[in-house]
């Protein structure tokens, strides 16, 4: 484990400028350029490529430079852009290790072929966490725990797997879960579960909620 | 290198048991999205005209899928991260608990070789019998094709 690494990435973030360009870049789901988050964020566009590049150095975010759209003389240098490094940084004090207890229990359900019986508790959770926020719209409640929700079509998509590293370990059995955990919270929000769906795609959650209550 | 895949999974039912009408029946649609897919290379088909014959071996009931792709994401992408991922989750409708021993393995094939079934056959009993190495993997258990030695073929009298 890399803590020293992990605290020196999030400490810079103490500064409000760059957390709120973290922030832009990592809710864009792709890359950003610096123009584009200067003028989102409202500072100049010499400070947010200081600090874009910052986080490069951190480890949070990474670079790349994107073609100019015209071609030939006075087109002018690559843009750099920016966009969320994959990594994840993790700092716990007291020293803390949930990954490997949740690796250890998943690979003991698959032993099991628990899958089922885990599905069943995790739409249980999942009531329980919907009806401690009732009232509060779906899309807040998974943003509160880290699913990044946007819209997408008809669709409300999720940017981010809270339990990625799980996932990749034991993908049938966390995205079963995830998906049955979902189904929970918004049947305990009073909505219909079935608005919560499978449909994986690369990067992203594996669940997706269709916008209303028709399917 | 490319990546090879074979999966070895026992039917419960006979193939033409209504049972087994989901699984026959989507298979079409699920092979479609594999060889749509930018990250394919190759499958071993059942039949050249039936989109729904199974891979013919003499292994007993079991379903036999093999195919190469480019890399590990492509494939990685493909089995839980397209529609593949509902079809997967209904696996034991259709198929017996593979128990104790492996019924999936992975290994690093140069581009543009087909290896045969047997190659197949032998890459997961050698992972039976050895464990995870740069011969025969998992995705549980890894393994790069910079980590394979002087040859990425199996050592020919590779005792059992």
């Amino acid at each position: 484990m890399s803590g020293d690494d992990d605290l020196r990435s999030l400490a810079s973030l103490h500064d409000e400028v760059r957390r709120s360009l973290y922030e832009l870049v990592a809710a864009s789901g792709g890359e950003v350029g610096r123009a584009e988050a200067a003028e989102a964020v409202g500072v100049s566009r010499t400070l947010a490529a200081f600090h874009l590049d910052k986080l490069v150095e951190a480890g949070l975010l990474e670079s790349g430079f994107r073609a100019p759209e015209r071609k030939g003389p006075g087109s002018g240098r690559p843009a750099k852009v920016y966009r969320r490094a994959r990594a994840e940084r993790v700092v716990s004090l007291p020293p803390r290790d949930y990954g490997i207890l949740a690796d250890l229990l998943a690979e003991t359900l698959m032993e099991l072929d628990g899958e089922e019986r885990a599905e069943r508790v995790a739409g249980r959770f999942g009531e329980r966490l919907g009806r401690a926020a009732a009232g509060r719209p779906v899309e807040e409640v998974l943003r509160e725990r880290g699913y990044e929700p946007y819209a997408d079509g008809e669709r409300v998509r999720l940017r981010n797997c809270p339990f990625h590293v799980a996932a990749e370990a034991h993908p049938l059995l966390v995205c079963s879960v995830n998906l049955a955990l979902c189904r929970g919270l918004l049947t305990g929000l009073g909505e219909d579960p079935e608005r919560a769906v499978l449909d994986p795609r690369p990067g992203e959650c594996c669940v997706g909620l269709s916008k209303t209550n028709e399917n | 290198m490319h990546l090879a895949q074979l999966n070895v999974a026992r039917l419960r039912y006979p193939i033409d048991r209504p049972e087994m009408a989901d699984f026959v029946n989507n298979l079409e649609t699920i092979n479609g999205l594999a060889e749509r897919d930018p990250g394919f290379v190759w499958r071993l088909k059942g039949s050249e005209e039936d989109p729904t014959a199974l891979v013919e071996h003499d292994l007993g009931d079991f379903a036999v899928t093999y195919s190469i792709w480019t890399s590990r994401e492509a494939l990685w992408n493909y089995i839980y991260k397209s529609a593949h991922l509902a079809f997967l989750r209904r696996r034991r409708e259709w198929f017996e608990h593979a128990g104790g021993g492996a019924n999936a393995v992975l290994w690093w094939v140069p581009e543009g070789v087909i290896p045969s079934l047997a190659e197949g056959i032998a890459r997961l009993e050698h992972l039976r019998a050895h464990g995870p190495g740069p011969l025969a993997f998992t995705y549980k258990d890894f393994h790069d094709a910079a980590d394979l030695g002087d040859s990425w073929e199996l050592p020919a009298a590779a005792p059992a």
